[in-house]
């Protein structure tokens, strides 16, 4: 198979994958999934430790740091506020019992 | 660039499926803590290991770069109020996008002619135009959401004479110089690529109105997420295209499903100001006379009904009100009466913002009801309790065609037998629209700060 075939082959089973996998979400975890599908992009980390280590100019090395000083505040900040939301819905069941007879 | 080893690209391989159960994960209640907490260790893992198999320069640099974007984020992320939250989110998410731009615009001078590579194909520079142009739309675009958002500018609709022709032209000097790139690539074209992106994503979201902009941010993050797929396939890089891939779809998915809960298409969000047509009304306070009470009065109605539905808005969260709310519920629980939380979907700030709201003030899960669950009960209802709430319960959206809001499905609290709101002045809901609920013989209104006269209802109610 033709290399950018198997790559747009990647794709597109990724594409049906990341709706099946969400269509049967509640509207009450669209914003946590929000937060967390933002945080997933936040990988583009990785993409930016690869071209900045393999770059030898300086200009292009000091971009390279800025796209992964900005990578990393999307990827942990996201994985972060993305636990903390959740972390309300989980702590809550317990007192929830106790409240609600 | 060299072969990468077996072992990377099956690290690689369980990287995206660990990103596919993280977003299984997170698609259910009792699993999302988990799947989110796997998504990280996937992204970690990921991160770590070109540290491994290649020999990086930099390392230095590149640590500390990771280890400064680390704290910024974490600690914006534990500091942010859950008010403040979606504007957080479009902010990570811009400047995921901004990163994405940097990378691919880096990634461009390995693929110009003459850098020692063979040739890249046009499909390869397709996508790499795609990257710098979209992520530099996602960031700028995001950035001005977090203004909007934030109150760092109006959340009025911005529309100048002559947007609609700039908007055009960015849009064509975009294509234009994308063809360029991929015809001739060039260094420049790929900087000024960058640059009208950033002008294309300001102008995308100024026309758009307050009440639309979550969204624009969950359309933004389906960039973002396209963005860094197409930034994999120019890397070589099966994670970044997957992980892209997925949150591109889900993200696009959400955002129909985002922009079907407020009646509205996504062209008509993104374009009803370019097309003259306000996506917002006039926002005019009315003096139209209407029935006003006092905590006590308001408290005699609660007190004893059987029947009381509690409808909260972004308002209560702005009031931190919630946790007297709570308090107010919990009283009238003991009393006897039935009370449930009716969410709209689109209450607070973003889809589900009002459950996480209400979460953070430990109210119990099965108390918060869906719409479709609960609008047959308002007709039983003794009394609906608005609580900083306005555009979800305005029947304009049925009655008014023309409203802005029309179409969207509301809670229909105007079927009850009493309606109290909440309110601290008449000024409309973000809407900016007048709601005719407010003017019905069985509506009365509770003015002041929401806190304020929480607090005063709670002890009115337990004094009875």
């Amino acid at each position: 198979m033709n290399d950018a075939v198997v790559w747009l082959t990647i794709f597109v089973l990724s594409v049906f994958v990341g709706i099946e996998v969400i269509s049967k979400v509640s509207s009450t975890l669209h914003t946590p999934l929000m937060s967390g599908a933002n945080a997933i992009h936040g990988i583009i980390l990785l993409g930016a430790i690869l071209v900045t280590g393999t770059s030898d100019n300086a200009v292009a090395v000091t971009v390279g740091l800025v796209a992964v000083v900005l990578a990393a505040i999307n990827m942990v900040g996201g994985f972060v506020v993305t636990d903390r939301m959740l972390q309300m819905f989980t702590r809550r069941r317990k007192p929830a019992k106790e409240v609600a007879r | 660039m060299t072969a990468t080893p077996v072992w990377v690209q099956l690290v690689y391989l369980a990287c995206a499926v660990c990103f596919i159960l993280a977003l299984k994960g997170l698609s259910g209640p009792r699993t999302a803590r988990t799947g989110n907490l796997v998504g990280a260790g996937a992204a970690v893992v990921a991160c770590a290991v070109p540290f491994f198999y290649l020999d990086l320069d930099h390392v230095v640099p590149i640590l500390v770069a990771i280890a400064v974007g680390t704290v910024a984020g974490a600690v914006g992320a534990r500091r942010v109020q859950m008010t403040q939250m979606p504007q957080m989110v479009a902010l990570f998410n811009g400047v995921g996008g901004g990163a994405a731009a940097l990378v691919a615009l880096l990634e461009l001078r390995e693929l110009l002619p003459g850098a020692g590579h063979a040739d890249a194909s046009w499909f390869i520079l397709v996508a790499t135009a795609f990257t710098i142009f979209v992520g530099s739309v996602s960031f700028a675009g995001s950035v001005v959401t977090f203004a909007k958002l934030q109150g760092l500018m109006t959340s009025a609709p911005v529309v100048f004479p002559g947007l609609a022709v700039v908007f055009g032209a960015g849009l064509v000097g975009g294509v234009g110089l994308s063809t360029q790139l991929v015809l001739s690539p060039a260094m420049w074209v790929g900087i000024v690529l960058g640059l009208v992106g950033l002008v294309f994503g300001v102008l995308l979201v100024l026309p758009v109105g307050g009440a639309d902009v979550p969204i624009v941010i969950s359309l933004l993050n389906a960039f973002t997420g396209l963005t860094v797929a197409a930034g994999g396939y120019v890397l070589d890089n099966v994670v970044l295209l997957v992980a892209g891939t997925l949150v591109g779809a889900s993200g696009t998915f959400l955002t129909l499903l985002m922009a079907r809960a407020m009646g509205r298409s996504v062209a008509n969000i993104l374009f009803g100001a370019l097309k003259g047509g306000s996506t917002l009304g006039g926002g005019e306070v009315s003096d139209r006379p209407v029935k006003s009470a006092g905590p006590e009065d308001v408290a005699i109605m609660l007190g004893y009904a059987d029947r009381v539905i509690i409808v909260p808005g972004y308002g209560l969260a702005v009031a931190q009100a919630q946790h007297t709310l709570r308090e107010l519920v919990d009283v009238l629980s003991e009393r006897g009466a039935q009370v449930d939380y009716a969410i709209h979907p689109v209450a607070g700030r973003m889809p589900g913002h009002m459950n996480v709201l209400l979460a953070e003030a430990q109210v119990p899960y099965e108390q918060l009801k869906e719409m479709d669950d609960i609008n047959g009960d308002f007709k039983d209802a003794d009394v609906v309790l608005v609580v900083g709430a306005n555009d979800v319960v305005n029947p304009a959206a049925k009655t008014t065609p023309g409203a802005p809001i029309y179409g969207m499905p509301i809670l229909n609290a105007d079927e009850a037998k009493q309606v109290v709101f909440m309110k601290r002045s008449m000024r409309p809901g973000f809407a900016g629209i007048e709601n005719e609920l407010l003017f019905e013989d069985n509506t009365t209104l509770l003015f002041g700060d929401a806190k304020d006269s929480m607090s005063k209802l709670l002890n009115a109610v337990k004094a009875l």
